[in-house]
This record gives structure tokens, C-alpha cells and sequence, in this order.
């Protein structure tokens, strides 16, 4: 008994020492989870709890309304419209096969499109809305909703899509929306930043110029979300801003009433408020229709706008090149008689040609003018005369005059795609095409071929300086009340001068001439160039006192004329379409207190006479008939006019 | 002597009952009720299926556990021998007959409900290796051939449930018996010997893991590694107790845990809800009350005269520590995951069971301490 007692004894002994030991194990392992548990509750509590409400929170980006772009009248051009989609909730649909059955009953709905949705399903979340259709007419939506009670898990959603004129009138120059490319996104780090799946950017034209603006603010929804990416609950609604909306200077009545005179034929046509430099008009033919950008363009449809031969994607009032040909003579003129290198009663005698240095300048008049002095050669727009007038002027002086009245500089800031064209000097050919200038090249620049190239906004914008008294003028596509205001004031004052005869400068317009008769005896020269026999224009005059204008035509050449082709006495029409010259016409209305600058350029129309000024003569009409309206809307100010 | 064994031998019931350790009884009783708020939130504030199991269970388990600390503890010594044998039948049985679910066959169907004996083992093979040692002199202890049935003993339930696979819990009924061994006065070197063994075997062991624990183990090194495979758990349990800071996010605030974030959140990572919603001061309270238990059964074993108790007991306390601890741990990103409920608190019949059962014989040698 005793010695079991003690073999208890020694074992409890044991036991209990072992037990210390454990006791103390077990209390350092306590305080090891304590620590670790105070490192990651206590010390790192900021960087846990962050994480979680990473987990918890996620921010969806609602796409806020694109700003509207309207015409001087309020028009709509670009516009957001209503479009009906289909959406559908994977987890909510109890057989898709008997769903996609009854849908194809109601809408259009084949087997191949039905394919590519469950193609899609399968890469997604059953609680990801899919869009079914992205793009229903009315009538199949409203068909869609009254079948709706036996279609489990269809949600008809009203979404918004930019919408734009169904004629493409504006279309270049509005330009059009479509999906974040990837180039869109390695230019602009906007884009990147902005991040909004699903958004339209702009594209070209005024979209793209003012895309930043008119995308606005996105409104921001944050949802609580659960560890599958569901939405649990919202727990804020961040309302977006909508994005700024422009109005145009443009009347869009007269672009649908242009764009419909140039069907078929590729053109453009631009028209100018010759004092507050408004463009009227822009109009680029042929036309697109830039809806079908919106949604996505079919390759079909894109192919046949890049391969045709009209170009129909260019924006060619701004971004086409043309040599200015007859059209420049004014500012030849103009600048020969501000450095007065001729007087306008000098004669120069037109025989069908002039030789110089071996080499034969002709006249477009095989026959020749005959005697010339310079308000017949405008006005018959005589070749040889102003050979001979270009001669004594010299390129360079010309060169100056032309550029102050706004060619070879790009006119508007507000489009990538406007071109700045050439009005070529000794320095430029010097620089850009390494040889020294040669006398001829002076003879052809001086009837606006050769090296020259303009734009048909640069032209317009020529005229309307000529027009408006020879001052400077700033044109502008964009309507901003604020900023015209002062150019408004200046052209006041400057009325009222006019008006008492108070021969003062102005110093709020920067005048482009040095002595006011020049700009005069140019603009008569042009009034007798499409009002009086023998003006090249004159089959294309408006007779009525209210619509007489006053313009000059221009032909272009874009291939030198082969002494072969002259003997064939080869008709433009004979000629193939590539070869065929470009016909020019540019103009001011109402001659009598002027207010509108008009440029046409047809492609490959043959003769300006007969090819543009014809064009010209309706599209001032239409801008004369339309004045009336646009005066009240313009400030009150040239109620005169 | 003997006369004063049985004068002293408690015969009336009240005297019975006055003798149970009430503080233990109200610790497992503030744990259960903890458990059943914890459930509640889990299931994100719906009496739900969950909770109501895990209340009806431990009712009766907390029931059985009372009503069993009144069997003699020479009952429990007898029958010890023959509840080992009954769990290892079983265990054999859940190889031939068990019930498979996510990739483990670790339960058996006994009509009335699914039995994970693995759970049971780890009891048994305690109260085992405390009777078959309280019946050995101390000095013959470190005879080689009071060895052998101890080793058997230990390894045959651990390579049944390892091959389950389940290999949290092998581990668990491993280091159970282990430390029973240990406590008995074995040999140091032995120990030491034998972990260098098992550690040139390692290489070895890996070998025949399973790809998803050689994963597991990999991810506990680094949990970045695969942070939406298998080091979601680790990562998402670490973000939830770390959000919960000082006092927590509040009951049913848990947003880990109520957003889906938190994986088994009604089993293995119940702590992790917890700390997240109750934060560094609730989990301080839980783990006085983990330690406190703990306390009361090592105090009990110590005042205890009996040979088996005191080993039981003993052997008991470190093996509910080493759950408490790996689970803990595992949460907290300081062990692998390896699946190891939470004694009382994690949902489960099986866990709950063998640990009111384990309880209830630590009762009984408080409430019969003086028998031998």
C-alpha cells in the first residue's frame, strides 16, 4: 500500500512538473495570438479595414446625356434620342431555349444571332444584364411589351442614343459618335481617365472637337456588393452632369436645301456673314448618313463610302485642296493696285496668248479679249492680262496680299481635318521644293494655278473680306453671344460712319487695304463680272433689286492641256471623269449693303460658269429669302441691313 | 486510511451536485450562448437553419453533459478500453461505408444522423491512453515494450482519418495523444528523436499529399500567391478580423461575413466573424474565456487523486488548448488552413459531441476526485 502510494507519488510528481511546463507553453502561445491579433486588429486595422471596403463597395459610372448641337435657330442637328433595347437577366429566365422560342415568334430573331448570345452568356455572371437587342424599332418594342407577362427575366430598357439628321446635310461637319477605340485611348488621356464602359466618343467634326464638353460629368452609383459581385444594395447616387451643348452659327434649312441641290455631285459649298464671320452654311457633297456610325457601321456600308470616288468621308469645304484659279484675280488685282503696279485704265491687249521665254500662256479664250483694262479683264476674266499683271507685280507681293486676306492659313480652329493650303512665294518653293522660282510660275500663280491651293472656307472667307469693306474678319462656327459682342460694336460704329459719311479708322477692325477706292473698283468689278454682258457669270445673275449679287467664276485645270488635246478641241464632258477640271464660283449678296460671302467648288464640274455659279445663284437666293428670318434672331443690331 | 476514503465518499445526490464545477458549467454555457448569436449572424440575422441546429445541439449536448458527469468516473475507466475500440470500428467503418462529401469521406450515416468519428477519437484516444498509463509504474514507463500498444494505439486512428483525407483533424488526434505520452513522464529524447524522424520524413509525406493540400501548405506561405484560389480563404479571413479593429464593425455588421466574403464562416472560421464584429476587445474576452476553461480542467485534474483523472484531465486540457489554438492560428494566418472546428463555438455535431463528452469526464473526476 505504501509503496503504491509512493509510486503515485513520484508519478504525480512527474505528471505535474510536465503540466508546469505545458502551462507555461500554453500561456506564451496565448500571448503569441493576442500579439497577432493586435498586429492585425490594432496596428494594421487601417489597412484591413480599406480592404474590406474595397470588397464591399463598387461604383458603377452612369453615362451622362451628350451635349446637343443645334443650328442658329435652335434646330437639333445632333440630338439624343430614345432607343429601345432588350435586356435580359440570365438567373431570372426558367428555360432559355423556350424564352429565345417565344422571341422569335414576336421579333426578328434567327438561329445565328441566337448562337452568338449564348456564345456570350457563357462568359458571364447569370446576374450581368445582357442586351439582347440593342437597337428595336418602336413597333417591335411595343409588341415586345404587351407579350412581356410570359417572358420571365426580359427587362425592355429605355436607353439613349445620339441621333443625327437622317439627310447627312451636316453631317461632316458635326461629324459623328462611336465606341472608345483603342487609338482614341492612347490619344487621349481623358478617355483613359473617364473609364465608362459603354461610352460614345466623338469621332470627327464638332464631335470630336468638342467631345470633352459635351461628354459632361458622369453620375456616379455605388452599391454595396457581395463576394459573387452582386449588387446588394445602393448606397449612393451621384447625379452626372450633362454635357454642354453648342449652338452653330449654321442654318440648317439652307444646308438641307444645299446638301439636296449636290446630290450626286461631289462638292462643297460654304456661305459667310461677311461681318460677323457666321458660317451659314457648310456643306460637303457627297454626303453619309452618320447614324449608321453610332450603333456600329457594317463593313459593306463602310467599303462602299472608302472606295468610292467622290470621297464622301472628306470634309471638303475645310479639309479639300483646290488650286483658287480665276477666283484669286480679284486679290491679284487688289494687290496690284495697292502696290501700284498698274493703273486700272491700262491697257493690255488679249491675243488668245503670250509667249515668254519660248513658252506659250494662253488665254481660256482661244480668240482672245482683245483690248483689256482691269475691271474688263475681271469682269471677262481674262488670262493674258493678268499674265501680264502678275509679271509686273512679282509673286511675293501678291503672296501678301494673299495671305492677308486669309489664304494658305487654316480659317477655323475648331476642326483636326481643316487643311491650311499653300499660297506659294520664292521663299516658300525655295523651302518646300528646293529650286528658285522661275517667271512663269509667277504668270500662272497670277490666274491661281500652279503651286497655289486653297480651301473653299479660305475663298469664302476672301470674299467676305472684299466684301465687307476689306477688314478682317474672324469667322466661327460656334454661336457665343458674349464673344461677338464686341466685333458687333465695332461693325456699329462703323455703320454709323458710313452712314454720315465720316471718312475716320476704326480701331476696333483691322483693315486690310491701304486706300478704301482699291477694295471699291474690286468689288464693281465683280458686280460687272456676273450682272453685265460679257461677265462670265452673267447667265447666272439674279435679276430681282433685292437679290443681286455679285461674283467671280473660276476654272481650275488640274492637268496641263497638251497642244494635242487643244487641236481636238476636247470638251470637258469628253473628258474622263478624273481629268475633268474643277469648277469655282465665288460671290457677295446683296450687292447693294452687302451681308453674305458665298464659295462653291465643284469636283471635276467643268467651266465655274456653268459648273458652280449656277448652284451659287439658288443657294443665294435661299440665303436672301432666309435673312429676313435670321435677323431677328441676331441681336437687333444690323437691323439696317 | 481506506475507512477515511469511504467516509468522505460523496453518497447523496445534492452532495453530488454541489461538487460539480459550476464556473466550468457557466463558461461552456456563455460560450454556447455566444455561439448561438454568432450563428444568428452568420446567417445574417435570420433564425435560420444553422442556428436553430446548433441551439437544439447543444441544448441537448449541455444536457448530456451534466447527466454524464454523475457516472462514476471508475465507469468511464472501465469502459474506456471498449469506447476506443467502438470509434475505431467506426472509423473503419466510414472507410467501407462513409459518407463522401466535397472530396472526404470523413461521416457515417447512422440513421438518425451523420457521425464524424474522427471527431469522437480524439476523446477516446485520450481517455484511452490515460487508462492503459495510469495502470503502469512510473519507472517502467520508459520501457520500450510499455510502448508499443500506446504507439499502435495512436498511429491506427491517425492513418484511418489521414487517408480520409483529412488531415486537420489526424493531426489533432495525433497531438492529442502525443501529449498524453508526453505528460506521463516519457522519455524527453524519445521525443526528440522521433520528431527528427518524422521531419527527414517529411519530404517524403509531401509526396503523397493531395494536390489541393500541398496548396494549402504553399498558400500559407505565401497567400498572394493564388489570392482568388486557395489563398481566398486566408486572405478574406485576414481582411475580415483586421477590419474589425478595437471594438469591431458591431453585431450583424460584419460585412465580410455578410457580403459572402468570409468562407465557412458557420464551421472553421466562425472566429473570424466573430472578430470581426466584436473586434481586439471581444476576441480578448473570448480567449479569457477559452483560457479560463482550460484552467478549471487542468485544476480539476491537479486536485484530482485518481491516476486516470489526473492523466484525462490533463491530457484533455492540452489537446482543447491545441484546438483552440490551431484554429485560431489558422484563422490568423499563422498555420496552414487545415480543417479544425472551434471547440463549442464552430457549427457541427460531431466536434460538439466529443468535446461535451470529453467535458462531462472531466466533470465526473471533479464530482468523484477522491475515488481511486
Amino acid at each position: 500500500m505504501l509503496n503504491q502510494s509512493k509510486i503515485f507519488e513520484n508519478k504525480s510528481k512527474a505528471v505535474t512538473r510536465r503540466m508546469f511546463i505545458l502551462s507555461m507553453v500554453k500561456i506564451g502561445v496565448f500571448i503569441a495570438l493576442i500579439s497577432r491579433l493586435f498586429y492585425l486588429q490594432i496596428s494594421e486595422n487601417l489597412k484591413y479595414r480599406s480592404l474590406s471596403d474595397k470588397n464591399r463597395f463598387r461604383e458603377w459610372k452612369i453615362i451622362p446625356d451628350r451635349g446637343v448641337i443645334e443650328d442658329y435657330f435652335g434646330k437639333k442637328i445632333a440630338n439624343n434620342t430614345q432607343l429601345f433595347q432588350l435586356h435580359m437577366l440570365p438567373e431570372d429566365v426558367p428555360n432559355i431555349g423556350e424564352l429565345f422560342f417565344r422571341l422569335s415568334k414576336i421579333v426578328d430573331f434567327d438561329k445565328n444571332t441566337q448562337n452568338r448570345l449564348l456564345k456570350r452568356l457563357k462568359r458571364r455572371k447569370p446576374w450581368q444584364p445582357i442586351i439582347v437587342f440593342d437597337n428595336l424599332n418602336w413597333e417591335e418594342f411595343s409588341k415586345l411589351n404587351i407579350f412581356l407577362h410570359e417572358l420571365d427575366g426580359i427587362k425592355p430598357v429605355v436607353s439613349v442614343a445620339r441621333k443625327y439628321l437622317l439627310d447627312g446635310s451636316s453631317s461632316h461637319l458635326v461629324g459623328y459618335v462611336s465606341d472608345v477605340s483603342q487609338k482614341d485611348l492612347s490619344n487621349s488621356e481623358f478617355l483613359r481617365k473617364i473609364n465608362l464602359p459603354g461610352l460614345k466618343t466623338g469621332k470627327n467634326g464638332l464631335e470630336k472637337t468638342f467631345n470633352r464638353l459635351m461628354i459632361g460629368e458622369p453620375g456616379v452609383q455605388r452599391f454595396e456588393v457581395n463576394a459573387y459581385g452582386k449588387r446588394i444594395k445602393e448606397l449612393k447616387f451621384v447625379e452626372g452632369k450633362k454635357g454642354t451643348g453648342f449652338r452653330t452659327t449654321i442654318d440648317q434649312e439652307i444646308q438641307t436645301y444645299t446638301s439636296g441641290l449636290l446630290k450626286e455631285i461631289s462638292a462643297s459649298v460654304c456661305v459667310m456673314d461677311i461681318y460677323t464671320g457666321d458660317i451659314v452654311t457648310l456643306v460637303s457633297s457627297p454626303t453619309y448618313d452618320a447614324n449608321q456610325f453610332v450603333h456600329g457601321i457594317s463593313s459593306e456600308n463602310w467599303n462602299s463610302l472608302i472606295n468610292n470616288d467622290k470621297k464622301p468621308l472628306i470634309n471638303k469645304p475645310l479639309a479639300g485642296l483646290y488650286p483658287p484659279g480665276s477666283t484669286i484675280k480679284p486679290i491679284v488685282a487688289l494687290s496690284a493696285l495697292e502696290n501700284d503696279v498698274m493703273s486700272t485704265r491700262k491697257m493690255v491687249e488679249c491675243k488668245g496668248s503670250i509667249e515668254l521665254y519660248g513658252t506659250t500662256y494662253r488665254c481660256w479664250k482661244k480668240k482672245g479679249h482683245g483690248m483689256m483694262n482691269m475691271r474688263s479683264a475681271i469682269k471677262q476674266s481674262c488670262d493674258v492680262y493678268f499674265y501680264e499683271l502678275a509679271r509686273r507685280l512679282g509673286v511675293d507681293r501678291l503672296s501678301v496680299t494673299a495671305k492677308s486676306f486669309g489664304l494658305g492659313k487654316r480659317t477655323l480652329e475648331n476642326f483636326n481635318e481643316e487643311k491650311s493650303g499653300v499660297v506659294p512665294n520664292t521663299k516658300w518653293k525655295l523651302k518646300n521644293i528646293g529650286t528658285g522660282w522661275v517667271l512663269g510660275e509667277t504668270l500662272i500663280s497670277g490666274i491661281g494655278q500652279g503651286y497655289f491651293q486653297t480651301t473653299p472656307i479660305q475663298l469664302c472667307l476672301m470674299t467676305a473680306q472684299l466684301a465687307n469693306g476689306g477688314y478682317q474678319i474672324k469667322p466661327r462656327i460656334i454661336d457665343d453671344k458674349y464673344d461677338i459682342q464686341k466685333t458687333i460694336n465695332a461693325w456699329r460704329e462703323e455703320f454709323t460712319n458710313r452712314k454720315n459719311n465720316i471718312d475716320i479708322e476704326n480701331p476696333n477692325l483691322k483693315k486690310l487695304y491701304k486706300n478704301k477706292e482699291n477694295i471699291k473698283f474690286i468689288l464693281d468689278a465683280l458686280y460687272g463680272a456676273t450682272n453685265e454682258p460679257m461677265g462670265t457669270a452673267y447667265r447666272s445673275r439674279l435679276t430681282k433689286p433685292e437679290y443681286i449679287f455679285a461674283g467671280k467664276t473660276g476654272t481650275s485645270q488640274i492637268r496641263r492641256i497638251t497642244l494635242k488635246e487643244r487641236e481636238l478641241k476636247l470638251k470637258n464632258k469628253d473628258l474622263p471623269y478624273k481629268m475633268r477640271d474643277h469648277a469655282l464660283f465665288i460671290a457677295f449678296a446683296p450687292y447693294k449693303n452687302p451681308r453674305y460671302a458665298i464659295s462653291i467648288i465643284v469636283e471635276h464640274g467643268g467651266a465655274g460658269s456653268s459648273g458652280a455659279a449656277p448652284i451659287a445663284k439658288k443657294v443665294i437666293k435661299k440665303v436672301l429669302d432666309r435673312h429676313k428670318l435670321r435677323k431677328i434672331y441676331q441681336l437687333d443690331l444690323f437691323q439696317e441691313i | 486510511m481506506i475507512k477515511k476514503y469511504f467516509q468522505n465518499k460523496k453518497n447523496t445526490s445534492t452532495e453530488k451536485i454541489a461538487s460539480l464545477d459550476f464556473q466550468l458549467i457557466f463558461l461552456i454555457l456563455l460560450l454556447g450562448i455566444i455561439s448561438f448569436f454568432m450563428m444568428y449572424s452568420t446567417e445574417q440575422g435570420k433564425f435560420g437553419y444553422y442556428t436553430k441546429s446548433h441551439i437544439y445541439r447543444f441544448i441537448f449536448f449541455f444536457i448530456m453533459f451534466i447527466g454524464f458527469s454523475f457516472i462514476k468516473i471508475n465507469i468511464w475507466v472501465k469502459l474506456s478500453y471498449l469506447f476506443y475500440v467502438v470509434i475505431l470500428f467506426l472509423l473503419i467503418a466510414v472507410d467501407f461505408f462513409g459518407v463522401t462529401a466535397s472530396g472526404s469521406k470523413r461521416w457515417i450515416n447512422l440513421f438518425a444522423f451523420n457521425l464524424q468519428p474522427s471527431e469522437l477519437m480524439k476523446v477516446s484516444l485520450i481517455c484511452f491512453l490515460a487508462r492503459y498509463y495510469s495502470k503502469i509504474p512510473h519507472h517502467d514507463i520508459n520501457q520500450l515494450k510499455y510502448l508499443v500498444i500506446p504507439v499502435f494505439a495512436l498511429f491506427l486512428p491517425v492513418l484511418l482519418v489521414a487517408s480520409q483525407p483529412d488531415l486537420g483533424t489526424a493531426l489533432l488526434i495525433a497531438i492529442g495523444g502525443i501529449g498524453v505520452i508526453w505528460l506521463t513522464g516519457f522519455r524527453l529524447n524519445f521525443f526528440v528523436y522521433s520528431s527528427v524522424l518524422l521531419l527527414s520524413l517529411a519530404p517524403v509525406a509531401i509526396a503523397f499529399l493531395k494536390p489541393y493540400q500541398k496548396a494549402r501548405i504553399l498558400t500559407f506561405f505565401n497567400p498572394e500567391r493564388d489570392p482568388l484560389g486557395a489563398g481566398y480563404q486566408i486572405i478574406q479571413s485576414k481582411i475580415a478580423i483586421g477590419s474589425g479593429g478595437m471594438t469591431g464593425k458591431g453585431y450583424l455588421q460584419g460585412s465580410q461575413s455578410y457580403l459572402d466574403y468570409l468562407p465557412e464562416k458557420h464551421t472553421d472560421f466562425i472566429f473570424t466573424l466573430f472578430s470581426e464584429e466584436f473586434g481586439f476587445v471581444g476576441c480578448l474576452l473570448l480567449l479569457l474565456i477559452y483560457a479560463t476553461i482550460i484552467y478549471r480542467i487542468v485544476s480539476i485534474g491537479k486536485k484530482s487523486r485518481n491516476n486516470f483523472a489526473k492523466l484525462y484531465c490533463f491530457g484533455f486540457a492540452a489537446a482543447f488548448f491545441v484546438y483552440v489554438m490551431v484554429n485560431m492560428s489558422m484563422v490568423l494566418g499563422l498555420l496552414p488552413i487545415v480543417g479544425a472546428p472551434l471547440p463549442i463555438m464552430s457549427y457541427g455535431g460531431s466536434s460538439m459531441l466529443a468535446i461535451m463528452l470529453g467535458l462531462s469526464i472531466v466533470m465526473s473526476c471533479k464530482v468523484y476526485n477522491e475515488e481511486q
